[in-house]
């Protein structure tokens, strides 16, 4: 057990550092961030200084390496941008980007679970043919476009939920900015969370749908019908929870994607968290942050990879009998 | 316009971000103002950038500003003129002026301020070039020495603001804060102006929210309707306009073209348009003998001043407006918005559309078969910047020049320009200082260490060159606009760069709202009135 999470961590740090190493070999590709600093104004010999004081004119393996070096003690340098730390940036704007990815994850699990389950038993009903085509569009349509379609259905024309922003918010433990305590800003939280959440909610309706409909022609569940169980026990006690283990897999795997995808929901939304720094990040070519966030987008995949793995070890009692010290 | 009772927060409820006026009993006006971008700092003289200084011109206040038809007014001057020593300029400030925390406004605040923002971490220090110091002469009359007589120094002070110095100093912010190097100071996240309007709270990217300053010295003079401004930024264009339609904000900047009807059609809302202090051009590689990017060998058909204007004829600039632009342009002569110094009706005129005429001038110049070329255009600059140079793609294909159209976002394209890589490119200019000489000092002038950073034409006049350098130092103005007429006469002789329109400004509002476009795009909340 020690010796795979060891090994296991060893590859993440391996996974972490290409990660590095491939958005630096893609930022000089984005253009100058100069440009952008200096303002119209700034002659050539403005230009050079500041090159020269970013270490920009440096070969890209040795600008690498200073912000490996960096980023081993927990710095990651400054934002063009904004001239602040970056690494206080992103402590600053990952509690807005968490809390939406959480409430999208389990908003997805909810009705993703909820929806499947319906659709399997009533696998021939009309409702569930409905809800099983229209959950298509969930899928093929962008994000941005059904952020866009629910943003115009419930705040321009209903009026009755907030297209922009995130509303009050409460602090906790000093730093924390929660919108999970007002009603404003759990009222915010509603279209984003739909937004980012509803591929995720599809994929896991679709998933406990097939496994419903496996389990279902299983012999444990003939001999429990056969017993005169009620229907009720017989889906959600003996049946659902067969089907749960691959689901919590694909869940936790997804969340990595949420957080990752939120850059796009955050954007339509004007939800100030670190996806929305990225995006201004990359257009005015803030390379410090684009860096540090996608280390961060990286570290979170690797962890929960990680503990998925775990789980698996914990629940799954094959994995630990059948090779031991190999591994999953 | 939301009319809200203000009302004090009960303490001990933590609610950080959300700001209430809570000083005054009496009626509140607030405004709720969204633009796409977000200031970048508060410190005043840490960026020069627009929507920084915008927010920062609701707090701070130069000496003197620009209105909201883009006229120089007093603001912390109430008069200024050179000395009888030319390089020596008087300005007598305002008496009677507090800052926010309430310290007084006096010349040493002045010499402070203008030291700071010489300093090399300032990103204003260019505009402050030609001067070479600033005394103290009583405390209320201050002298800027220039290095040389400079006929234009107020213009170039209309964005910078005064500080106080005592608090700079007491919160350790004497240097402006330092991008490049992660400083931050005190004055980034906190403002000490004498403008009419105060910081309440700010979080970046968020929402910011500032009120009215009781001890405005502009009470009386200035309509100061609003008492509340709650700033949002709104990066996504549907998601800006949509806030507005539903009644979210009272005011947005920056409208789409496209969603303009949407919000002019709306009950309760409109546009309100003005030509914007920007104008959208195609330069040209002029200078050198041979350019990598055409297929002719040997030479550069860019050098030929009749491909050049059989280029402009070829420009079909009123079906760019009506096409591309949507109606939303000004088609452009020349390369100067229209109420910069210098401008006249004449040099604004700009050839009919004639492509007979522009073949018979390429096949003039030995090009009758044509040749190809690379435009470079940047995708996420100006309005409908991409659209524009496809449009010309075609154009240019109508006289047989045969362009390859290369669009990147803008930190990608305008490198290619400054490092001379790009032989056909697409720039947009605006004249802060709302004089000509801007214009040539970059765009003309023989590109030098110090002048001629965004000619991208490789265009070289030394008899131009000697010409601009001495309107910095020519105190008749008569005769400095008669060298001024000269100069763009050269220029569109030589038809160094293509005019193809002036950008147009639309701000979106409710319609109780009376507020006039600012050609700078830059709104001043306290000339708003309210029906």
């Amino acid at each position: 057990m020690l010796a795979f999470i060891i090994r296991r961590v060893g590859q993440a740090v391996i996974v972490l550092f290409t990660v590095g190493l491939v958005a630096f070999a893609i930022f000089r590709f984005m253009g100058d961030p100069v440009e952008n600093m200096l303002g119209q104004e700034a002659t050539v010999a403005d230009r050079a200084a500041l090159i020269e004081r970013l270490g920009l004119n440096d070969p890209i393996p040795i600008q690498y390496l200073r912000f490996v070096g960096g980023a081993l003690q927990g710095e990651f340098g400054i934002s063009y941008r904004l001239g602040r730390p970056v690494s206080e940036l992103i402590v600053e704007r990952l509690p807005a980007t968490l809390e939406l990815a959480m409430v999208s994850a389990l908003f997805a699990l909810a009705f993703g679970v909820m929806l499947g389950v319906y659709t399997g038993i009533r696998r021939d009903g009309f409702l569930a043919n409905v809800i099983m085509s229209s959950s298509l569009i969930g899928v093929s349509l962008p994000t941005f476009l059904i952020g866009i379609l629910l943003i115009w259905i419930f705040a321009v024309e209903f009026g009755w939920l907030p297209s922009f922003g995130r509303g009050e918010t409460v602090t906790l433990f000093g730093f924390w900015e929660s919108v999970l305590f007002t009603v404003s800003g759990l009222k915010s939280l509603i279209l984003p969370a739909i937004t980012l959440g509803l591929y995720q909610m599809t994929l896991i309706m679709r998933l406990v749908r097939s496994e419903m409909l496996e389990v279902l022609r299983t012999d444990y569940i003939r001999f429990a019908r056969a017993r005169g169980l009620r229907r009720q026990a017989i889906y959600f006690t003996h049946a659902l929870k067969n089907t749960l283990v691959p689901v919590i897999t694909v869940t936790g795997l997804q969340l990595g994607s949420i957080i990752a995808f939120a850059i796009i929901t955050e954007t339509v939304f004007q939800w100030p968290g670190v996806g929305l720094l990225f995006i201004n990040a990359i257009s005015f070519v803030d390379i410090p942050v684009m860096a540090a966030y996608l280390l961060l987008v990286g570290a979170v995949f690797v962890t929960i990879n990680l503990i998925v793995d775990l789980l698996y070890f914990a629940i799954d009692p094959r994995v630990r009998f059948d090779s031991p010290g190999k591994g999953a | 316009m939301n009319k809200t009772l203000a009302i004090a927060l009960s303490a001990g409820v933590a609610v950080s971000a959300w700001g209430l006026a809570s000083a005054s009993p009496a009626e509140a006006e607030t405004l709720r103002w969204a633009r796409a971008g977000d200031s970048l700092t508060l410190d005043p003289h840490a960026q020069n950038e627009g929507p920084t200084h915008t927010l920062a011109h609701q707090m701070y206040e130069p000496l003197l500003q620009r209105d909201m038809e883009g006229k120089i007014i007093p603001a912390l001057a109430t008069s200024w003129a050179p000395t009888e020593d030319p390089t020596v300029w008087r300005f007598q400030l305002r008496e009677g002026v507090t800052f926010h925390g309430g310290e007084a406004f006096t010349a040493d605040d002045v010499v402070f301020s203008i030291n700071r923002a010489k300093k090399p971490t300032s990103a204003m220090k260019e505009l402050l070039n030609s001067v070479a110091e600033v005394k103290k002469v009583d405390d209320y009359t201050v002298d800027f020495v220039t290095n040389g007589p400079n006929p234009l120094l107020p213009n170039n002070l209309t964005n910078l603001f005064m500080m106080d110095e005592g608090w700079t100093t007491e919160n350790d912010a004497v240097e402006p804060q330092d991008i490049a190097n992660g400083g931050e100071n005190y004055a980034v996240r906190n403002t000490n102006g004498t403008g009419a309007y105060m910081l309440v709270s700010r979080t970046p990217d968020e929402r910011t929210v500032l009120q009215a300053n009781p001890n405005y010295w502009g009470k009386g003079e200035f309509p100061l309707e609003v008492t509340e401004i709650v700033y949002t930024p709104i990066q996504s264009a549907a998601t800006r306009v949509a806030a507005l339609l539903s009644g979210e904000v009272d005011f947005i900047q920056d409208v789409p073209v496209q969603d303009l009807g949407r919000v002019d059609q709306q009950d309760g809302l409109k546009v309100v348009t003005a030509p914007q202090n920007r104008v959208i051009f195609f330069g040209l590689n002029v200078g050198d003998d041979d350019i990598p990017s055409d297929n002719v060998e040997g030479a550069n058909p860019f050098a030929d001043v009749r491909v050049r204007r059989a280029m402009n004829m070829a420009i079909n600039r009123p079906a760019i407006k009506q096409v591309v632009m949507r109606d939303q342009s000004i088609p452009a002569g020349v390369i100067m918005p229209p109420f910069v110094n210098g401008w006249t009706e004449e040099l604004d005129t700009y050839p009919a559309h004639d492509i007979e005429a522009a073949k018979a001038l390429m096949a003039e110049a030995g090009y009758g078969d044509g040749f190809s070329v690379t435009l470079n255009c940047p995708n996420d600059r100006y309005i409908n910047d991409e659209a524009i140079c496809q449009a010309v793609v075609g154009m240019m294909g109508q006289i047989g020049i045969d362009v390859a159209l290369d669009a990147l976002p803008k930190a990608q394209h305008f490198p290619l320009i400054n490092k001379w890589e790009t032989d056909f490119y697409m720039l947009g200019w605006g004249v802060p200082t709302f004089d000509s000489e801007y214009i040539f000092n970059f765009l003309v002038h023989t590109k030098t260490d110090e002048l001629g950073s965004w000619n991208g034409a490789r265009y070289s006049n030394p008899e131009l060159d000697s010409k601009i350098v001495s309107l910095a130092s020519e105190t008749n103005l008569e005769k400095r606009n008669a060298t001024i007429a000269e100069i763009w006469a050269q220029v569109q002789e030589d038809q160094v760069y293509l005019p193809v329109h002036h950008q147009v400004l639309n701000w979106g509002m409710q319609d109780g709202i009376n507020f006039d476009v600012q050609p700078e795009d830059q709104p001043h909340f306290k000339f708003l009135t309210m029906n």
